[in-house]
Parts: structure tokens; sequence; C-alpha cells
């Protein structure tokens, strides 16, 4: 069975962005990206099912320009067997995102389609369920447990007051929610024979998607900071201070 | 023009993020109509059509409905959608499953996660962990979006909308529902508490024996950061955040918690924030309102008989 990974060259997750004082737009040029943490999740989870025997082959598929090779790679150290580029040097929204992930599904016929509860960065959470809408196949999100049988998958996923246990017919997508797994640590022979691996690339012309913008980010600003807490000196003060806020009822 | 809002019920009730998101769509002034399905909807229209702003309920009823799967709410929204120029719905988890494919389905780009309207078609939302707000103008000719309920009042009851029932496409029949174990608790939901207190991972096996007994003197929710529910001293449906739940109660009071950028992305909106933590360096300080600087162990059930006696 052949498992389809998306992997976002995303911004590193502890880095705090930077808005741009003349733009007034958040500046990703310079700063440090890395393989979409909820992706490595994906990846660790196709990696155990190959593992288990019931997975062939896992293809990782990323979007971006030249630097997207850098998450490629990664995912070429934690198991996958190969790594698709689809090169663009533009900004693509989620819509487009899912247009063209489902052009490679239409090439490779993947049975079970991974991709991040969300990415970091925009945090938009919508590219897996948009790619099952247009495939018109099922979709398990915010999945925090699998189980791959021959024509289903068994989703476990986190849902507002516990858990919900769902099966989906397969052809499936599945968005990776945090506890699905602990990516393993890479070794560093891993990570030098991944810089030695093919990445295939298809120019983003050649798939014939509508990729224009279907909004504008006009304009982004950091959120108010409160001054900082005023301190207390014990409990009587707090109560005093809640009640005086007429929190307390 | 005029809007759907898509309701979601728990039981025969509807779910407090249903009276947000109908608050959220007044904001275009245009006729509002909400769509209630489930197995047995009677109960809940009959709620749904009080809430003032709507003028009419769409009921739409069906076995298969009993559990809704994202592939069957997307059918039925969109054996309607044709009759909209704006589809809502609140930022929860089935608001999230099943709005993105809807817009895909229409060729829409769909507006995640919104936490203030600008009529027309400009949306703030946050992005990068709740660290950066940004205004998005869109620019489609039907505006899809889902909107984080706590950024909203509730509405108010008092209407008296018409009831329509509409017909149900049949099961798509590509997923089923197996089962849910969802945890049984006598506090209120995280996402509409008016308080909420929370601990990090400090407390330890004690979590519940120290949180507990306040929570239900201040009818609050509990929360735990991802550190503690990590460490199994607490429920995953209890965490708090970025990955977790976000929150914006009356009063968040987080205790032992260090504030870790991913913790604060989910309280951030809370009115007021109060710290308790041993250590007076813990980033939490910067970001609320009140601090104590205490030992947790000691301090919580302090706290605890404070509040009997006041």
């Amino acid at each position: 069975m052949k498992v389809l990974i998306a992997v976002k060259h995303a911004i590193d997750y502890n880095v705090k962005p930077n808005i741009h004082t003349e733009t007034g737009q958040v500046e990703l040029a310079q700063v440090k990206k890395a393989i979409n943490p909820f992706d490595e999740i994906s990846l660790e989870e196709a990696v155990r099912l190959k593992e288990r025997g019931q997975v062939s082959e896992i293809i990782a598929v990323s979007i971006g320009g030249a630097e997207a090779k850098d998450s490629l790679r990664h995912a070429y150290a934690l198991g996958a067997d190969r790594a698709l580029l689809i090169e663009t040097d533009a900004q693509l929204q989620p819509l487009a995102v899912a247009k063209l992930l489902k052009a490679i599904v239409a090439r490779e016929q993947p049975q079970l389609i991974f991709l991040g509860k969300q990415a970091v960065g925009e945090d938009y959470g919508q590219t897996g369920q948009m790619l099952a809408a247009l495939l018109g196949v099922g979709v398990g999100t915010f999945a925090s447990t699998i189980q791959l049988n021959d024509d289903h998958v068994v989703v476990t996923r986190e849902v507002d007051k516990g858990t919900q246990t769902l099966s989906v017919k397969l052809p499936a997508v599945v968005t990776s929610d945090l506890r699905l797994n602990e990516p393993r640590f890479i070794k560093l022979p891993n990570l030098m024979m991944a810089k030695k691996k093919a990445i295939e690339t298809i120019a983003v012309s050649e798939l014939d998607v509508d990729l224009v913008p279907r909004f504008s980010v006009i304009s982004s600003r950091e959120p108010q900071q409160k001054p900082g807490a005023i301190q207390l000196a014990n409990v009587q003060e707090l109560v005093a201070k809640l009640r005086q806020a007429e929190v307390l009822q | 023009m005029s809007v759907l809002v898509l309701a979601e019920r728990e039981g025969k009730q509807l779910k407090p993020s249903t009276y947000q998101a109908v608050t959220a769509a007044a904001a275009w002034q245009l006729p509002i109509d909400l769509l209630v399905y489930g197995d047995d909807v009677e109960a809940v229209a009959a709620e749904a059509k009080q809430l003032a702003g709507v003028c009419r309920v769409l009921t739409a009823q069906a076995g298969h409905l009993l559990h809704p799967l994202v592939e069957d709410v997307q059918e039925l929204v969109l054996s309607i959608a044709k009759q909209y120029t704006h589809i809502l719905s609140a930022h929860s988890v089935l608001g999230k499953s099943v709005v993105p494919g809807i817009a895909a389905r229409l060729d829409i780009a769909p507006i995640t996660d919104v936490i203030e309207i600008k009529a027309p078609s400009t949306y703030v939302r946050p992005g990068y962990a709740g660290n950066i707000l940004s205004t998005i103008k869109n620019h489609e000719p039907v505006q899809i979006i889902t909107v984080r309920a706590t950024a909203f009042r509730a509405s108010n009851r008092g209407g008296d909308a018409e009831i329509f029932t509409i017909d149900v496409p049949p099961a798509r029949e590509i997923s089923q529902w197996i089962s849910e174990q969802l945890t049984h608790s006598e506090r209120p939901e995280l996402n509409s508490a008016r308080v909420v207190i929370a601990g990090g991972r400090s407390l330890g096996e004690e979590f519940n024996a120290l949180l507990d007994p306040i929570a239900v003197q201040l009818d609050a929710a509990i929360g735990a950061t991802r550190a503690c529910v990590d460490a199994g001293f607490a429920a995953n449906d209890l965490q708090v955040g970025q990955t977790g739940t976000i929150i914006a109660p009356e009063l968040y009071i987080a205790v032992g918690i260090s504030g870790a950028m991913q913790h604060l992305a989910g309280i951030k909106d809370s009115k007021i924030i109060v710290a308790i933590n041993h250590d007076p360096d813990a980033p939490i300080f910067k970001h609320a309102d009140y601090g104590l600087v205490a030992d947790l162990f000691t301090v919580l059930p302090e706290l605890n008989s404070a509040l009997q006696q006041s």
C-alpha cells in the first residue's frame, strides 16, 4: 500500500515572527524554517506502518522553492522512500495547495494520505479537509491513534470532550494531531544518506491548477500585551482583588 | 443575500458556541438562517427558534445524523448552499472538520478561526500561535468562515423564528461512527466556562485534589498545560493552548504554569488572568493581571478556605 505525506517547509515553531515595519506584513524571507512538526508526526506514523509490513512505499511531497528540499531531506532521513517537490516561488493559499495535492494523488494513487492538522505559521488548518472533499474521499481529522486495515482505516480523533473513533474507507485522508506519536530521533548516518537521495521536481505549471490568491492579508500586528502582573502578597489580597473585579459570584 | 449558520448540538441542547456564532453572523446585517440537524431535532429546533436575530430555523432530521459525520454534514450543507451568500460555523472540532471541505466543493476559499468580522468581507484572525493578528480581505463571491466562538458574546433568547424542514441527502457511507469516549465531568465545558482554573505539571499526582475543590466553589472548568497532560496528570481534553482548547473566560487562574508560548496562545484573550507560581521570573507574570508568588501546595488550600469563608 502506498502512502502519501504532504510536507510543509514551515516557519520553525520556536521562532517568534516579526512584522516588517514598512509593509506591515510578517517577515518570512530570512526566518528559520523546518519541517512542519505535524508532518513529521505523519511521517513517523507512516514509517511505523511500513515497519509493520502494512505499507510498501512512503512518498513525501512538498510545495515551494528549492529551500523546501530541506524538509524533504528530513523526510528521507525519517524513512520516506521517495520525495517530490512541486516547485513554485509563489505563496500559495490552502485551496491551491489542496488542488496541487489532488493532482499528485491522481498521479501516484496512494491509499492513505497524511497531512498535519495544521501548519505552523498561518495556522489555517484547512488543507487536509479540502483535499478529501476535492477527492471525494473520507477524512479523519485530528487523529490521535490510527489502525490500518485492508480497505479502511480506523481513526481515533480528539474531539471537544474526549475522543471519537471512526472507520474511514480507503483511500482516505488523515490529519495528524500532536498525540499520534512521538517522532524518532534522526541518526546522523540517515541524515547523511538523505543528502544523497534524489528529489524529483515537478514544475507547478505541469499540473494545470488555478493558483490565483483568493484573499489578501492586508496587514498584521502583534496583539496588545498586558502591562504585567500586579504582585499580591497573599491569598486574602487575591480574593479581595477578584471580588473588586466582580468575577467572583 | 442571506447567511447560513451551522448549529451544533449536544444531546437535546444547542452548544453555547452556536449562540456565539449567531452573534458573529449578525455583523453582515443580513437575514440569518440557522441549520440544525440530528436524528431527533424537535427539542433543539424549539430552542433554536428563540435565538434573537435568527430568521428561519432549518431542520434536517435523519437517523444517520445521530453522530454527524464530516461527509454527511457537507452533503447536507451543499444541498442548500446555493441559496446563501454567506456560510458561517463555530471553529469547533466539527466546524473545522466540515467547513473547509464545503468551501472546496464550492471552489471558494474559507477564512478560518476569525475573531472579528469587518463586514462585508474583511476579517481579523490570529496566526503564528496567536503571536500575530492578521487582517484579511476576502475576494470570494461567497463568504465562508469559521469563527472563534469565545471572541463573540452569546446571542440572547427572545426571538421567534419560523421552522422549516429540509430534505436530507442520503448517507455517503464512506465513513462510519464506531464509538466515543467522552469524559463526563461535573465541571462546565472549557471553551465556554466563565471561570477556568488550570494547572501545570508541578501539581503532579495532586492535580485533581488541589484544583477540584476550588473549581467547584468558582463553578470553574479545569484546564491543564500540555506538559501536565503529557505527564499523565490530566486528561487530554483538558489541555489549554494552541494545540488544545483556546479559551477566553472572564477569569483565568494559572497555577504552577510557567507560560510557554503555545499555552499563552490559548489564554491571552481571557479577561482577567491570575498567575500563581513559586518562580517570580516565570513568563506567565508578564501576561497576567495579578500575580502571587507562592508555593502551590500551601497556597491552594489557603485559597480554597478563603473562598469558603467569603
